[in-house]
C-alpha cells in the first residue's frame, strides 16, 4: 500500500494505482476528456494535471501512479489556470455549435466546460472543416474533433482493423483514414465502436430519424417496427429510466404513442434464425466432407463486413441464415403482410438496433427476398430515444404494453442473441433437441457466457462430440481465424460478434463517456432468460406457426428464398452509401 | 548626445540573442521526420521577422509565400498545382530582385525544397497529408530513429542508471552484437537529435554505454538459440557486417559460416581501427560473444575467384557479401613509389596483425583530412615518429574527421597543415623519401559536397623534410571478382535494395562498407542486422528476434537544466607513448547523473501512444 495525501486528505491505495483513480478513492474526480482507463492513457488533453509537491511541472492525474508520501493538489491555482486555459484551447479547435450536435447533454467536453464555467470563447476560432460522405452510415465530423486518438486506440487495439490514423504535423494534426483513402473503400466493419468511445460528437452514425417520422406522416404507409435484444436493455439508459424500469413493454407502448402501426419483436426472428441455422449446421455435419468448417454465425453484420474484407478465404464457412433483422424483414411483406391481410407495397419496416453495421446490411441489394427492400429503415438505440424524448415521452410514466398479434413472441433464446455466446447458446439448445426430440437443460451449454474475448467448449450431444468456439471484439475475431487458419485450433461452430460483449456492447448503444456497458446489459439480457417461460427457440408458437402455415421445414425451398443469402455476393458499399 | 557612444546592449536585446542560443540548440534537436513543407513554412516565419522591410520581395514576399504554402498544407482548403507554380515563380522573382540575403536567401530556401521534396508539395495538394515515406517514422524516439541499427538507447539509459549493466548489454545486443566496438568507437549519431538538447545538452549516450560495458560482468549470456533449420549460410567477410549477420542467423537457428581473408575476424574494427581507439582485447569480448551463437568461422580463405564465388552459391541456402571497402586510392603525385610511402591502409592493416613499422625517430607526413588520417598520425607519434604532420589540402574545418579525433591528434603532437595540397615527393639517391613538397592554397567557391574548394595560391611551394609519407585519402572496393561472376556492382558498390538484397541474384545480399562505400562501423552493422532478417525471411521463416528485458519506468524527477558530463581522456603526452585506450570512462556517480538526464521519450510524447520500443523485429 502507498500512504498519500490528496487535497490535505490522507489515504492510502494499493501500489501501482494512478493520481486519477487514488482521487476517486478520495471522492474527487479530476476532469478528464482523453483519458479512458485501460484503452487510452496518453495524457494528451492535459485537462487532469495536476499539482504535487515537489515537482516544477504539473502532471497527468491519468498516467501516473502515485508514490509513498505524495503531496498531491488537484485544485491548486496553478492547476486551474492550466486546467481552464487547456479546455479553451481545446473548444478553439471544437465547432462549438452544440445546440445542432447530437452528443448535446452526452458530451464530456460540454460537460468541462460548463463545470468550469467557461462563458466565453478567449481564443481565435481554428475548427478544421466538415468534409465527409454523409450517405455513409459512418460520419465523421472533423469540425468537432479533439484529436484525443480514442477512435484510432479502439480500431488499433480492440479491432485490430486500423481504419483510423493521425495525419497532418504539428497545429495541423488531425485523424484521418488510413493511407488517405476514402472512408467506403478503408474496409471499416462499420462495428461504431470509435463512435461509442468519441468523448465529444465527432463519430456518429448517419441519422435517418426523419425518414422514419415521414414514413410515420404518410397516409399510405403502414408503418412496422422491430426491435432487437440488446435494445431493450440499453434504451431507457438515456430516456431517464433506472435500470430496473427498462422493461420490453414499456418501450412498446413508447413506439406506439410515437405512432407506429404495429410493434413487432426481432426476438421472434432469432428464434427463426436458431431454427434456421441449427438446421443447417446438422445437416452440414451429416456431410462433413462436403462443407469448409467450422461453420461460422452469420448474423452480426459487422462481422460480415469483416470477413468479406479481411477473410474472403473463409466466405464459404459462414452459415447460410440471414440475420434476425433481415429475416424479419423479408417474412414482414411476405408473410406477415399475409397473415395481417396489408398491403406489403404499403408496408416501411423499421428496425431499431443496438448497432450501425446494420444500417449497411439493411441496404444491401442483394439480401433482399420479399420482392421489396426488406428493411426500409434501421435506426441506432440511439435514434430511438431520440424519437421518444422529440415526443416529451415520459418514459417513467408509461404503462406496459403487449406486442401486437403473433409476432411480438419469443424465447430466451432469442433474448440472449444480444450477448457475446448468445446466439451459440441458443442454436446449441435447439440443434440438441433437434437431434435427440429432447430438450436439455437450459442452462446446458452456459459454459459460453461471459466477456472472454475468446471462448471455447465441447459439448456431446448424443454422442457426438462438438467444439465450439465464441469470440467478440474483432481483434480476437482475428486472432482466432489466424489461428484456425494456422491449423492451431479445430472447431466445428464458431460464433463471432464484431463488438465487444456482443450487440450489448454495440456501436448503436447509448453511450457513457469512459464506462463499458456491455457486461451489465448482457447480464440483464441473461436474467430475462432465466424468467422467461419458454427458452427454447423450437418451443416459440409463432415460429411454429410460421413453418406450418407458410415455410413448411426449416431449409424448406421457400425458407432459403426469404431466409438464407450469400454474403460473398453482397456489396461491400451499396450505391445508397457512395457519395 | 555626445559626438560618438560605446553601444551598450540592452536587456531586450540580450534576452533575444539568449533564446536565438535557444532556438539554435533546438534546430539541432529537431524531432526526426518532420513533414518538410511544413518546416519550411516555419523557417520562413523565421526569415521573415529578420526583414528590415526596406523593399517590396523581402516585405511582402515572403509572407506570401508562407501564405501560400499554408493555404496548401490546410487540411480544410482545396489547393491546386497553380499554387505550388506560384510559389515557384515568386520565389524565382524574390531571389532575383531582392537586394540582399535576409530576402533572396529565404527565397532560395524555398526553390531548394520544391527541387529536394516536390513530392511532399504535391502530396498536401493532391491528398490534403504528407506523403507517405513521413508517416511510420514520424516524431519517433529521435536517439532511436537516428540510429542506423535502431538500439533502444532510453531502455539502457534507464537500465545504466539501476545499475543493471549486463542486461543493458543484452539490450543493446538486440540490436547490435558490437556493444563495446559501439561504446568505444561509434560516432554516435543518435545523440545529435537527442531531446535534452532543447533544455541544455545531448545526453552523453557513448559514455554510458561506455559505462555499461566497462562496469556489466566478464561474461554476460546471448539469447538461446532457436531450433536448428538446417539452413546454411554463406558469409563472406568477417568484419562488422559479416559478424552482425552471422551473430543473428546462428540466433534464428540458421547456420552461418564466415569466410575471412585474414589471418582475424574484425575486419577494419581489426585491419582499420588502432588499439588505442578499439583495444583489441576489447574488441575480441565482442566477438567472442557472436561466435558463441553458433557461428562457423574459416580464417585464411580468400573469395577472390568466380569458381569460389559460384561454389557459394550453389552450396549454401544464402550467401552475404560484406568484403568492405580494402582497396586504398594512390595521392597520384610525382614520386610515390620511392621507399618510405605507405598507403593508411597497408600501414594499419599490418599493425592489425601487430606487424609494427619502424618510425621510431622518423619524420612522417600524413596525406588526407578524414578520421582515417587521424588514425594514421596518432599511430605514428605512437610508434615513435619524431615529427607527425598532416597535410591537407583545405581547412581545418572541411575535414572530414571529427573534431575530437583532430583535436585528440594536435593535442599528441602531431602539426596540422591545412591549405597545403602535396604535389610531388622527393627521394635522395638511394630512393628513400626525402621531402613531401606541398603547395600553399587558399578556398574559393563551394563545391556540390557544400565545401569550399582549394586553389592553388600565390605563394611559394615548400619542402616539407620527410622520411616517410602516408597517403589516407580514401578507400575502394575490390569487387571486380563478383562484377565478373555475374553479381550487379554499380560504381565499384555491390547494388543492393533496401532489403541488402543483391540487386538481379536471388539468395545473395550484401551490406558493409562494400555496398555503402567507407562508411562507420554501426552502418555496417545495421545493415548485417537488416540481411539477417531479410536473409531469414528469404529462407522461408520469420524468426523473431525478441526483448526478454524489462525496462525501468521513468522516475518521477524534474528536468531542470544540468550539465553533460563529458569522457576524459589519458594526457596527451602519456597517451601518445602506448597503444592503450585513451579516453578514460565516467565515474559512477557522473554515470548515474546523466543517465538521470534522459528525457525518456519512450514514455512521454508519442512515445506515450504509439509506444516508445521495438518489442521485437
Amino acid at each position: 500500500m502507498v500512504n498519500l495525501r490528496i487535497n490535505g486528505i490522507a489515504l492510502s491505495v494499493q501500489e501501482g494505482t494512478t493520481i486519477m483513480n487514488a482521487a476517486h478513492s478520495a471522492g474527487i474526480d479530476i476532469p478528464h476528456l482523453c483519458y479512458w482507463e485501460g484503452l487510452n492513457e496518453i495524457g494528451a488533453c492535459r485537462i487532469c494535471v495536476v499539482e504535487v509537491a515537489g515537482m516544477d511541472k504539473l502532471l497527468s492525474a491519468c498516467n501516473t501512479e502515485v508514490k509513498e508520501g505524495m503531496e498531491i493538489l488537484t485544485n491548486s491555482p496553478r492547476v486551474r489556470l492550466s486546467r481552464k486555459t487547456n479546455v479553451q484551447l481545446i473548444l478553439s479547435e471544437h465547432d462549438c455549435q452544440c445546440a445542432t450536435c447530437t452528443r448535446s447533454g452526452n458530451c464530456a467536453l460540454q460537460t468541462i466546460a460548463k463545470n468550469l464555467g467557461i462563458a466565453n470563447p478567449i481564443y481565435k476560432d481554428i475548427t478544421e472543416k466538415f468534409r465527409w460522405n454523409r450517405h455513409f452510415p459512418l460520419i465523421r465530423n472533423s469540425s468537432k474533433c479533439i484529436k484525443c486518438m480514442r477512435c484510432i486506440q479502439v480500431c488499433d487495439d480492440i479491432q485490430d482493423l486500423h481504419v483510423w490514423e493521425m495525419v497532418g504535423t504539428a497545429q495541423r494534426t488531425s485523424v484521418g483514414v488510413r493511407n488517405g483513402v476514402r472512408m467506403d473503400e478503408a474496409r471499416c466493419s462499420l462495428c461504431g465502436q470509435c463512435i461509442t468511445h468519441c468523448p465529444v460528437g465527432a463519430l456518429r452514425e448517419r441519422n435517418d430519424m426523419d425518414e422514419v417520422l415521414d414514413a410515420l406522416a404518410d397516409p399510405d404507409k403502414i408503418t412496422m417496427v422491430q426491435f432487437a435484444p440488446a435494445v431493450r436493455v440499453a434504451w431507457g439508459e438515456k430516456a431517464g429510466l433506472h435500470r430496473v424500469e427498462q422493461t420490453t413493454g414499456k418501450l412498446v407502448a413508447a413506439l406506439k404513442q410515437i405512432g407506429f402501426d404495429y410493434v413487432f419483436d426481432t426476438v421472434y426472428s432469432a428464434d427463426m434464425t436458431i431454427m434456421e441455422e441449427g438446421s443447417e449446421l446438422i445437416k452440414r455435419m451429416g456431410d462433413k466432407e462436403k462443407y469448409s468448417w467450422p461453420m461460422f454465425t452469420s448474423c452480426c453484420s459487422g462481422w460480415l463486413r469483416f470477413v468479406k474484407s479481411e477473410f474472403p478465404c473463409f466466405l464459404p464457412n459462414l452459415s447460410t441464415a440471414k440475420s434476425p433483422q433481415q429475416m424479419f424483414g423479408a417474412l414482414a411483406k411476405t408473410y406477415m403482410a399475409e397473415k395481417l391481410g396489408i398491403d406489403p407495397a404499403r408496408i416501411v419496416s423499421v428496425s431499431l438496433m443496438p448497432c450501425t453495421a446494420k444500417k449497411y446490411e439493411a441496404d444491401v441489394e442483394q439480401v433482399n427476398g420479399s420482392g421489396f427492400k426488406d428493411v426500409d429503415i434501421v435506426l441506432t438505440t440511439r435514434e430511438l430515444d431520440n424519437l421518444i424524448l422529440a415526443d416529451g415521452i415520459n418514459a417513467g410514466e408509461l404503462k406496459e404494453m403487449p406486442f401486437d398479434s403473433f409476432f411480438g413472441e419469443g424465447t430466451g433464446a432469442g433474448v440472449i442473441f444480444g450477448a457475446t455466446g448468445g446466439v451459440m447458446e441458443a442454436a446449441l439448445r435447439s440443434a440438441y433437441f433437434l437431434i435427440t426430440k429432447e430438450n436439455p437443460p437450459a442452462d446446458a451449454f452456459k459454459n459460453v457466457r461471459g466477456m472472454n474475448g475468446w471462448k471455447e467448449a465441447t459439448f456431446t450431444v448424443a454422442g457426438t462430440h462438438m467444439k465450439v468456439a465464441v469470440a467478440n471484439g474483432l481483434g480476437n475475431a482475428r486472432r482466432l481465424l489466424n489461428a484456425i487458419k494456422a491449423g492451431a485450433v479445430e472447431y466445428d461452430f464458431v460464433e463471432i460478434m464484431a463488438c465487444p460483449g456482443g450487440c450489448a456492447g454495440g456501436g448503436g448503444q447509448p453511450i457513457h463517456d469512459g464506462r463499458e456497458m456491455a457486461e451489465i446489459r448482457g447480464g440483464e439480457l441473461y436474467n430475462i432468460d432465466s424468467t422467461l417461460p419458454r427458452r427454447f427457440s423450437h418451443e416459440n408458437p409463432t415460429v411454429q406457426l410460421t413453418y406450418r402455415e407458410y415455410l413448411g421445414e426449416p431449409l424448406s425451398r421457400r425458407a432459403h428464398q426469404l431466409l438464407h443469402t450469400e454474403v460473398e455476393g453482397w456489396d461491400l458499399t451499396p450505391e445508397t452509401m457512395k457519395q | 548626445m555626445s559626438r560618438l557612444e560605446f553601444k551598450k546592449k540592452d536587456q531586450a536585446q540580450k534576452e533575444v540573442e539568449r533564446l536565438y542560443q535557444d532556438l539554435e540548440r533546438r534546430v539541432v534537436a529537431s524531432p526526426p521526420s518532420q513533414c518538410p513543407v511544413d518546416m519550411t513554412s516555419s523557417f520562413l516565419k523565421l526569415c521573415q521577422a529578420q526583414s528590415c522591410g526596406k523593399c517590396v520581395p523581402c516585405r511582402v514576399g515572403v509572407g506570401q509565400m508562407i501564405n501560400i504554402i499554408e493555404d496548401i498544407l490546410d487540411l480544410s482548403r482545396e489547393s491546386s498545382i497553380e499554387d505550388l507554380i506560384l510559389l515557384e515563380r515568386t520565389a524565382e522573382s524574390i531571389r532575383n530582385s531582392s537586394d540582399c540575403a535576409i530576402g533572396s536567401e529565404s527565397a532560395e530556401m524555398v526553390l531548394k525544397g520544391m527541387k529536394s521534396f516536390r513530392e511532399d508539395y504535391i502530396s498536401h495538394i493532391e491528398k490534403n497529408r504528407c506523403s507517405d515515406h513521413l508517416r511510420d517514422t514520424r516524431h519517433s524516439i529521435p536517439c532511436i530513429a537516428k540510429c542506423p541499427a535502431e538500439v533502444d538507447i532510453p531502455g539502457y539509459m534507464a537500465l545504466v542508471r539501476s545499475g543493471r549493466y549486463d542486461d543493458a548489454v543484452r539490450l543493446i545486443r538486440k540490436d547490435n552484437p558490437f556493444p563495446t566496438v559501439c561504446a568505444l568507437i561509434c560516432e554516435h549519431p543518435c545523440e545529435s537529435h537527442c531531446r535534452r538538447n532543447m533544455i541544455d545538452a545531448p545526453l552523453n549516450i557513448r559514455g554510458l554505454k561506455m559505462f555499461a560495458v566497462d562496469h556489466c560482468s566478464d561474461e554476460v549470456p546471448i539469447p538461446r538459440r532457436m531450433p536448428n533449420t538446417g539452413k546454411r549460410v554463406a558469409i563472406v567477410g568477417g568484419g562488422p557486417s559479416g559478424l552482425t549477420a552471422a551473430f543473428y542467423l546462428a540466433l534464428m537457428g540458421h547456420n552461418p559460416t564466415v569466410f575471412e581473408k585474414r589471418k582475424q575476424l574484425g575486419g577494419m574494427l581489426r585491419y582499420g581501427i588502432p588499439s588505442y581507439r578499439l583495444p583489441r582485447k576489447r574488441l575480441e569480448w565482442d566477438i567472442r560473444a557472436i561466435l558463441k551463437a553458433g557461428v562457423e568461422v574459416k580464417l585464411n580463405v580468400n573469395i577472390d575467384d568466380e569458381e569460389s564465388i559460384r561454389k557459394l552459391v550453389d552450396g549454401y541456402d544464402a550467401v552475404y557479401v560484406a568484403i568492405g571497402a580494402h582497396n586504398y586510392k594512390m595521392i597520384g603525385i610525382e614520386g610515390e613509389e620511392s621507399n618510405g610511402v605507405y598507403s593508411a591502409v597497408d600501414m594499419l592493416r599490418a599493425i592489425g596483425d601487430n606487424h609494427m613499422p619502424d618510425f621510431k625517430g622518423k619524420r612522417v607526413a600524413v596525406v588526407g583530412g578524414g578520421n582515417v588520417s587521424m588514425d594514421v598520425a596518432r599511430t605514428a607519434m605512437r610508434l615513435g615518429a619524431s615529427h607527425v604532420d598532416i597535410v591537407y589540402r583545405r581547412r581545418k574545418a572541411d575535414m572530414t574527421a571529427m573534431s575530437e579525433e583532430i583535436e585528440g591528434a594536435i593535442a599528441e603532437g602531431c602539426r596540422l597543415l591545412e591549405l597545403r595540397t602535396p604535389v610531388r615527393i622527393e627521394s635522395d639517391p638511394e630512393g628513400n623519401v626525402s621531402a613531401l613538397v606541398i603547395k600553399p592554397q587558399k578556398v574559393g567557391e563551394f563545391d556540390d559536397s557544400g565545401r569550399p574548394r582549394s586553389f592553388p595560391a600565390d605563394k611559394e611551394e615548400q619542402r616539407l623534410l620527410c622520411d616517410v609519407v602516408v597517403g589516407a585519402i580514401g578507400q575502394e572496393i575490390d569487387s571486380d571478382v563478383f562484377e565478373k561472376a555475374g553479381v550487379s556492382v554499380l560504381w565499384k558498390k555491390l547494388n543492393t535494395d533496401s532489403s541488402m538484397s543483391v540487386i538481379g541474384t536471388p539468395g545473395m545480399f550484401a551490406g558493409g562498407d562494400s555496398v555503402t562505400g567507407p562508411s562507420t562501423a554501426v552502418n555496417a552493422i545495421a545493415q548485417g542486422k537488416v540481411a539477417a532478417a531479410n536473409i531469414d525471411n528469404y529462407l522461408g521463416y520469420n524468426h523473431e528476434i525478441e526483448l526478454d528485458i524489462d525496462i525501468p519506468e521513468p522516475l518521477l524527477e524534474n528536468k531542470r537544466p544540468c550539465g553533460r558530463s563529458e569522457l576524459t581522456s589519458r594526457y596527451p603526452d602519456e597517451r601518445n607513448r602506448d597503444f592503450d585506450g585513451f579516453e578514460n570512462g565516467l565515474l559512477l556517480e557522473e554515470a548515474v547523473q546523466e543517465a538521470g538526464r534522459c528525457l525518456r521519450c519512450d514514455c512521454n510524447s508519442l512515445g506515450a501512444f504509439r509506444g516508445g520500443r521495438q518489442v521485437k523485429w
